[in-house]
C-alpha cells in the first residue's frame, strides 16, 4: 500500500492537450475518485499513473519512488479495465494465478492465495471455468480478484462498473467498497458517474477539459461547489446571473432579480466583492414547491407556475417559470405531485444557495 | 406453408446459381478426371477407355513420383514457415498501427492488381543474369563476372514467399485486429514484460489466423506448377509441374488424372486436418 502524488503532470497528443498539468495527493489507503464527464482526460490520467502511457511532463510517485521511468510491469499495480480484460483462453484459476506465476509464488502458495481471493470477491467455485461462461458481474468480481490477488501497492479502477446493469451496479459498487474497504488498499477510481462517485469516495477529484475543477470530500464538493461546472455536474443547478449589492464578514447580499434579494452566508459566497457580477447557484432539490396558499415560513418565497412535470415514481423533477426565469426543482412527494400549470409558491433557504464569481 | 419452413428453405434458395455452378464447372470436370484415371494411353497415343489400374500403380509405386511429392511438400512447408515468420510482425504492426492501417492494408492489396506470372517473371529482371542486382554489383566492381543466382530451390522458395506472404499477413492481420489490445496491458500490470505479455495472450489467440494463413499457404504453395516453371531449375520441378507435363505436353490425359488426383487427396487430408481444429470459419474471415 502506497500513496500517490502527481507534481504537474501532462499529457499532450500530436496537436492536442489531453490532460493540462495537474497535481494531485493521494494519500495511502485512501478511496480517490476521478469524476468527470467522457472526454475529460481521465483514462489518460489513470494510464500514466499505470505507466501504460508516459507522461509529457511532469512527475509520478507512487509512495516515496519516482515512476516515471518504471515500467508498468514492475510497478506492483493492481488495474481493473473497463471491459475487465480477462484472458478468453486461460480458465479463472489461470486468470487469477497469472500476477502469481510472474512473481514466482511458490505452487502451494498460488492454489491458497486464488482460493482465498476467489472467497473474497464471494466466487469460491469458478475456478475450472472460461470466462465467457460467467455473467457480466461474476467477471467483474474476477477481474478484482485476479487485480488484487497480487498485493498491489495501488488499486486502479477504470469505470469498472459502466458495463453492468444499473441493479448490479450498485450491488457492485457497495462490494467493491467492501473489499476495498477490508483490505485497506490505496484506491483511484474513473467514473463519469456522479452517485458512484459521492457514495464510495473518500476524495472526489472532479475533472474537465483536462483539468482539475475541484478536490475534497464529497459532501464537500457536492454542498460548497467552487464553479459552475462542478455545481452543474454534480446534481443539477439552478444558476442565475445575480449582482452583489452589499457585502461584510457574515453575509453577502445579491439581487436576484424576480427571486428578491439573498442573503447568502459569507462561507458560501467567498472571495465575492460588493457591486460586481456574481453566479447564484441554487441545487434544485433545495428549491421546493408548495401550493400557492401555503402559509408562509422562514423561507424565502416566490409565486411561481409549474410548467413540467418528470415523474420519478418517489420522486418528482418540476420545470417551473417565475417571469422570465426557469428553474428546476426536484421534491419528494408527499401526497400528490403538483400539476402541470398549476400556481405554486416556491421556497428556498439562503444558506442552501452559494454564490460563485461571475467567471468561474 | 409455414414461415419457419420458407426461412429454413430461403439459404438453398439462395445458393442454388453458386451451387449449380459449381456443380458444373468442379464436381462434373472431377468426375472425369476420376474416370480418365483409369482409362490406359496406348503406343498410338489414343486414349483406351476402361477400367485399367496400370496409371495408379504407376503413381503409387514409382519413387520417382514420391520422391517429388515430399519435395513439394518441403518446399510448402519450408515456404509457409518463412511466411509466417515474415507476415506476423508486419500483420501485428498493421493490426496496431491507429492512423495509416487503411493505407498499409491497400499497400498489402496491390500485388494483387498485379498478374501472379508477371509478378513472379519480375525476379528475372531482379537476379536474372542482366538483371538489377548483378548490374548493380557489377558496376560497383564487386563482382567481374555476372552471378547465377536464378533457376535454383532458394529462388522457387523467393518466389512462393513473393506469392503467398499477402495471404499469410492478411489472416494474421484479421485475427489480431479481433484481440482485444487491453488484455496484453492487462497481462503487463500483473508482471510480465511486453514480450511476455505477446507470448502468453496474443499469439495464443492469434493461432487460428496462423493456422488459416499456414494452410492456405501451404496449399497453394504445394499446387502451383508455375513458380518452379519459371524461377526453377531442372530439378527443382514440384509436383503439379508432373501434371502439367504429362498433360499439356505428353497428352497422355490418363496419367496426369491420376497425378492429379494424388495432389488432391494429400492437400485434402491436410485441409480436414485443420477443419478438425480450427473449422472452416476461420479461414472465411482471412479471405473476406
Ligand atoms: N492516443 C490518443 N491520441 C489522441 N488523442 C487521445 C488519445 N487518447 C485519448 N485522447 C483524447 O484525450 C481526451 C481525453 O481522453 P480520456 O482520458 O480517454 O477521457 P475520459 O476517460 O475522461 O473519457 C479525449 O478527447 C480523447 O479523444
Ligand atoms: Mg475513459
Amino acid at each position: 500500500m502506497s500513496s500517490v502524488s502527481l507534481r504537474n503532470v501532462a499529457k499532450r497528443f500530436a496537436g492536442f492537450t489531453a490532460v493540462h498539468p495537474l497535481v494531485l495527493d493521494i494519500p495511502e489507503g485512501s478511496f480517490v475518485t476521478l469524476l468527470g464527464p467522457s472526454g475529460c482526460g481521465k483514462t489518460t490520467t489513470l494510464r500514466m499513473i499505470a505507466g501504460l502511457l508516459d507522461p509529457s511532463e511532469g512527475e509520478i510517485s507512487i509512495g516515496d519512488q519516482l515512476v516515471n521511468n518504471i515500467p508498468i510491469h514492475k510497478r506492483n499495480l493492481g488495474i481493473v479495465f473497463q471491459n475487465y480484460a480477462l484472458f478468453p483462453h486461460k480458465t479463472i484459476y489461470e486468470n487469477i494465478a497469472f500476477g502469481l506465476k510472474y512473481r514466482k509464488v511458490p505452487a502451494a502458495e498460488v492454489e491458497r492465495r486464488v482460493k482465498d481471493v476467489l472467497d473474497l470477491v464471494q466466487l469460491p467455485d469458478l475456478g475450472d471455468r472460461y470466462p465467457n461462461q460467467l455473467s457480466g458481474g461474476q467477471q467483474q468480481r474476477i477481474a478484482l480478484a485476479r487485480s488484487i490477488v497480487i498485493n498491489p501497492d495501488v488499486l486502479l479502477l477504470d469505470e469498472p462498473l459502466s458495463a453492468l446493469d444499473a441493479n448490479l451496479r450498485e450491488d457492485m459498487r457497495i462490494e467493491l467498497k467492501r473489499i476495498q474497504e477490508k483490505i485497506g488498499i490505496t484506491t483511484i477510481f474513473v467514473t463519469h458517474d456522479q452517485s458512484e462517485a459521492l457514495a464510495m469516495s473518500d476524495k472526489l477529484v472532479v475533472m474537465s477539459g483536462g483539468r482539475i475543477e475541484q478536490v475534497g470530500a464529497p459532501k464537500d464538493v457536492y454542498d460548497n461547489p467552487r464553479s459552475t461546472f462542478v455545481a452543474d455536474f454534480l446534481g443539477s443547478s439552478n444558476i442565475l446571473s445575480v449582482r452583489c449589492e452589499d457585502a461584510d464578514e457574515k453575509r453577502v447580499l445579491v439581487n436576484a432579480g424576480r427571486l428578491g434579494a439573498v442573503s447568502v452566508p459569507r462561507e458560501k459566497a467567498t472571495d465575492i466583492g460588493v457591486d460586481t457580477s456574481a453566479k447564484l447557484v441554487i441545487r434544485a432539490e433545495k428549491l421546493c414547491l408548495v401550493p400557492a396558499d401555503a402559509a408562509p415560513d422562514q423561507r424565502m418565497s416566490v409565486e411561481a407556475v409549474v410548467e413540467t412535470v418528470d415523474y420519478q415514481g418517489q420522486a418528482v423533477r418540476y420545470f417551473v417559470r417565475v417571469g422570465d426565469l426557469q428553474l428546476q426543482a426536484l421534491n419528494m412527494i408527499e401526497d400528490r405531485p403538483f400539476n402541470e400549470g398549476e400556481a405554486v409558491s416556491i421556497r428556498f433557504r439562503p444558506q442552501d444557495c452559494v454564490v460563485l464569481r461571475e467567471d468561474s | 406453408m409455414t414461415l419457419e419452413k420458407r426461412e429454413a428453405r430461403r439459404p438453398w434458395l439462395l445458393l442454388s446459381p453458386a451451387l449449380t455452378t459449381i456443380f458444373f464447372l468442379l464436381v462434373v470436370p472431377v468426375i472425369f478426371v476420376v474416370v480418365y484415371s483409369f482409362w490406359l494411353r496406348t503406343a498410338s497415343g489414343a486414349d483406351q477407355p476402361g477400367f485399367y489400374l496400370t496409371n495408379w500403380a504407376e503413381v503409387l509405386t514409382d519413387s520417382f513420383y514420391r520422391d517429388i511429392l515430399f519435395h513439394t511438400l518441403k518446399i510448402a512447408t519450408i515456404t509457409t514457415v518463412l511466411c509466417a515468420i515474415l507476415g506476423y510482425p508486419a500483420a501485428y504492426f498493421i493490426a496496431r498501427s491507429r492512423r495509416n492501417k487503411a493505407m498499409l492494408l491497400m499497400c498489402l492489396m496491390l500485388p494483387f492488381w498485379i498478374s501472379y506470372i508477371i509478378r513472379t517473371m519480375s525476379w528475372i529482371n531482379i537476379l536474372g543474369v542482366s538483371g538489377a542486382l548483378n548490374s548493380l554489383l557489377l558496376a560497383s566492381g564487386i563482382i567481374s563476372e555476372p552471378l547465377q543466382l536464378l533457376y535454383n530451390e532458394t529462388t522457387v522458395i523467393l518466389g512462393l514467399i513473393h506469392f503467398l506472404l499477402p495471404f499469410m499477413i492478411l489472416n494474421i492481420y484479421v485475427s489480431v485486429e479481433g484481440i482485444d489490445e487491453t488484455l496484453e496491458d492487462a497481462a503487463c500490470s500483473l508482471g510480465s514484460t511486453r514480450w511476455q505479455s505477446f507470448l502468453e495472450v496474443t499469439l495464443p489467440l492469434s493461432l487460428p489466423g496462423l493456422a488459416a494463413g499456414g494452410l492456405l499457404c501451404f496449399v497453394l504453395g504445394a499446387g502451383t506448377y508455375i513458380t518452379p516453371l519459371i524461377l526453377g531449375g531442372p530439378t527443382d520441378a514440384m509436383f503439379a509441374n508432373l501434371v502439367f507435363e504429362a498433360i499439356i505436353t505428353q497428352l497422355d490425359w490418363p496419367l496426369g488424372s491420376a497425378l492429379s488426383l494424388v495432389l488432391v487427396a494429400v492437400l485434402g487430408a491436410l485441409i480436414l486436418i485443420y477443419n478438425r481444429f480450427f473449422g472452416m470459419s476461420q479461414l472465411m474471415k482471412g479471405l473476406s
